[in-house]
C-alpha cells in the first residue's frame, strides 16, 4: 500500500483481525501479568471477546468504519466482562463514533477517534497518567500521534513514533504503583510489575502500526 | 493443573446446569447466564440482584431464593459479569417496585453495573445500588479503587433480602444495605493460592511455610508475606485490625463471621472462631449471631477471612428471618 494517503475499511478491520490474533497469541503472557498483580484473567478475557468481535465483521452491512468499530465494542462490552471490557469496549465504541460513515479515513481522524477513545476511558475508570493503567500507553502515543500528523510526517513515520512512544509508557508502567483498578489493591507491592491493560493497549496499537504500515501519507494532507 | 472439570470453557455453564438440575424448584437460569429465583418477579417486591465473577461459591448464585437474592449474575471466573446479564436480571425480578444493586466494589463491577443500571434505567425500571466495600486490608483513599466488597456482601444479600421479603419499599432496602455496609467490617488471609481454570496454573506462589495476610476473594496477593503462624496468631492478626477499624467497641453486639476460602476444613475455622470469641470476649464485644463455614470462597485457596457486623434490633430481626436458597435456608 505504498503512497497511500489514507486508511481503509479493510485495513481497519485488518486492524481489528491483527490485534485479536496477537492477543490470542500473547494470551499467556497477559494472564501472566496479570497475576502478578491482578487476578489472572486479563488474556483469557480480552481473547474471548475479541474472538466473539472478529466473527461478526465480515458479516456487516455496509464497509462504514464506524460501524464496523462499534459492533467491536458493543460485542467487546457484552462478552469480556471486568474492567477491561467496559473500557475497551468504549474505546471501540469512541473510536467508531468518530469515525462513522467513513469507507476511509486520515492520519488527522485517527488522532481524532484516539483523542474521543481515550476521554471516554477516562470517564468511565477516572485515572490519569501515572495510576498504571492502559492509559501510560495510550496518552503518550496519542501525544506523539499528534504531534506526528501536525508536522505532516508521513503514515509510516507517524506510526512508528506512535508505537515507540506506547511502547515506552509501556515499559514506565513498572516502576508505578498502582492507583486504579485490582492492582491498586496491592499498594507498593504492584511496583516492579508491567502493568497488563498498559500491555493490551501497547499490542492494540502496535497492530495498527503493523496493519497501516507501509502505506505512506502522500504530499497534500490525507 | 488437577481440577474436577470436562474442560475450563464448561465449567461456569455446566456448574449452573448442575445447580438447576439440584435445586430446580427454588431456581431457573435464563439467557445470558442469569440465576433467577423461580417465582420471579413477585408483583409489589422490590427485586435484590446481585453478581460478580464465578469462583466464589456459594456466592452469588447459591444465595438466590426466597428471603435473599432475587436474581445473581455469575461472571466468568474471577470476572465481573457483563452489563447484558445485569440488565436481563434486572427486568426479570422487577415486580414494579425497582430493583436494588448489591456491587462488590471492585472497578469492573461498578463499570458493569453502572452500565446496566444507566440501560435499566431507560427501559423505566427504577434501580438503586449500593456498594460494599468491607475488606479492611485496603488502605481507602482517593488514590486507589477502595477498599474490596468480601463477607459482608454475604450477610448484606441476607438482610437485605429478608427486608424486600417483607415488603419494605426500595428507599427502606436500599438504606438498610447502606447500613449493613457501614457497620461491617472484615479482613482475610491464604495458605495457598488458587488456580483459576482458563489459566491453568496457580495465581501465585506461596512458600510450605509461608502465607499471606490481606488477600481479597479473587486469588490476588494480599498487602505481606510472612512466615507461616499459629491459628490463634493469625486470628489476632485478622480480628485486630478488623475491631480497630470500625471501631467495635465495649458492649456492642457483633454477627462474629469465621469464613473458609474454599480450601479450608471446618475443623480450623472452628479452631479460628475459638480464638476470635476469647478476643472478642476480652474487648467486652459480645456475640450476638454466629456463621462459620465457606461462604464467599476463592476456588480452592486454603485461609480464611474473618467479618465482624455490629448489630442492633433491626439487623437481627432479618438476619434470623426465615431463608430458603440453595446454599441458605433457615426457619422455614
Amino acid at each position: 500500500m505504498n503512497g497511500a494517503t489514507s486508511i481503509s475499511y479493510d485495513e481497519v478491520v485488518a486492524w481489528i483481525n491483527t490485534f485479536a490474533a496477537t492477543v490470542r497469541d500473547q494470551k499467556e503472557y497477559l494472564t501472566a501479568l496479570d497475576s502478578a498483580i491482578g487476578d489472572a484473567d486479563h488474556g483469557i478475557n480480552m481473547d474471548r471477546g475479541l474472538q466473539a468481535a472478529i466473527v461478526k465483521l465480515p458479516g456487516l452491512p455496509a464497509r462504514d468504519i464506524g460501524a464496523a468499530l462499534k459492533s467491536v465494542g458493543m460485542t467487546m462490552v457484552s462478552t469480556v466482562g471486568g474492567a477491561s471490557g467496559p473500557l475497551y469496549g468504549t474505546f471501540f465504541l469512541q473510536f467508531g463514533t468518530a469515525t462513522a460513515g467513513r469507507e476511509e479515513i486520515g492520519l488527522d481522524d485517527v488522532v481524532r477517534a484516539l483523542d474521543a477513545a481515550i476521554a471516554g476511558i477516562q470517564r468511565l475508570g477516572k485515572a490519569e497518567a501515572g495510576d498504571k493503567t492502559m492509559l501510560d500507553t495510550l496518552l503518550p502515543a496519542r501525544d506523539a500521534l499528534r504531534d506526528a500528523a501536525g508536522s505532516a510526517a508521513s503514515i509510516d513515520d507517524a506510526l512508528a513514533r506512535t508505537v515507540e512512544a506506547a511502547e515506552q509508557g509501556m515499559l514506565a508502567t513498572t516502576p508505578l504503583v498502582a492507583r486504579k483498578g485490582r492492582a491498586s489493591y496491592l499498594g507498593e507491592r504492584s511496583a516492579g510489575h508491567q502493568d497488563p491493560g498498559a500491555t493490551s493497549s501497547y499490542l492494540l496499537l502496535k497492530a495498527a502500526a503493523d496493519t497501516w504500515s507501509g502505506t505512506a501519507r502522500g504530499g497534500t494532507a490525507r | 493443573m488437577k481440577k474436577l472439570i470436562n474442560a475450563p470453557e464448561t465449567a461456569v455453564d455446566q456448574e449452573l446446569a448442575g445447580m438447576v438440575a439440584a435445586h430446580g424448584d427454588l431456581i431457573r437460569v435464563i439467557e445470558p447466564n442469569v440465576v433467577v429465583r423461580v417465582d420471579a418477579p413477585r408483583p409489589g417486591k422490590v427485586g435484590v440482584i446481585s453478581g460478580g465473577g464465578s469462583g466464589h461459591e456459594p456466592m452469588h448464585g447459591g444465595y438466590v431464593g426466597m428471603g435473599m437474592l432475587d436474581a445473581a449474575c455469575p461472571g466468568a471466573v474471577f470476572t465481573s459479569p457483563v452489563p447484558d446479564q445485569m440488565l436481563a436480571a434486572t427486568t426479570a425480578v422487577n415486580g414494579g417496585a425497582g430493583v436494588l444493586h448489591i456491587v462488590k466494589n471492585y472497578t469492573g463491577d461498578i463499570m458493569n453495573f453502572e452500565l446496566a443500571a444507566e440501560m435499566a434505567r431507560a427501559e423505566g425500571i427504577e434501580v438503586s445500588s449500593v456498594v460494599i466495600a468491607d475488606d479492611v486490608a485496603v488502605k481507602d483513599s482517593l488514590y486507589t479503587a477502595g477498599r474490596r466488597g468480601v463477607g459482608g456482601t454475604v450477610l448484606a444479600e441476607k438482610i437485605v433480602g429478608a427486608a424486600a421479603e417483607a415488603g419494605a419499599d426500595l428507599a427502606t432496602v436500599t438504606a438498610l444495605c447502606q447500613k449493613v455496609q457501614d457497620n461491617v467490617r472484615s479482613m482475610g488471609m491464604a495458605l495457598t493460592s488458587c488456580t483459576v481454570p482458563a489459566a491453568g496454573k496457580p495465581t501465585f506462589e506461596l512458600g510450605e511455610d509461608e502465607m499471606e495476610i490481606g488477600i481479597g476473594i479473587h486469588g490476588e496477593p494480599g498487602r505481606t508475606r510472612m512466615k507461616l503462624a499459629t491459628a490463634d496468631e493469625i486470628t489476632e492478626m485478622l480480628a485486630v485490625p478488623v475491631l480497630d477499624d470500625l471501631p467495635f467497641k465495649q458492649g456492642d453486639s457483633v454477627l462474629a463471621f469465621v469464613n473458609g476460602m474454599g480450601g479450608t476444613p471446618l475443623m480450623e475455622l472452628y479452631i479460628v472462631f475459638n480464638k476470635l470469641s476469647q478476643i472478642l470476649k476480652g474487648r467486652g464485644v459480645a456475640i450476638g449471631r454466629s456463621f462459620v463455614g465457606n461462604w464467599i470462597t476463592s476456588l480452592e485457596m486454603a485461609g480464611c477471612s474473618i467479618t465482624l457486623l455490629r448489630l442492633d434490633d433491626e439487623l437481627t430481626r432479618f438476619w434470623d428471618a426465615p431463608v430458603k436458597t440453595p446454599a441458605l435456608r433457615w426457619g422455614i
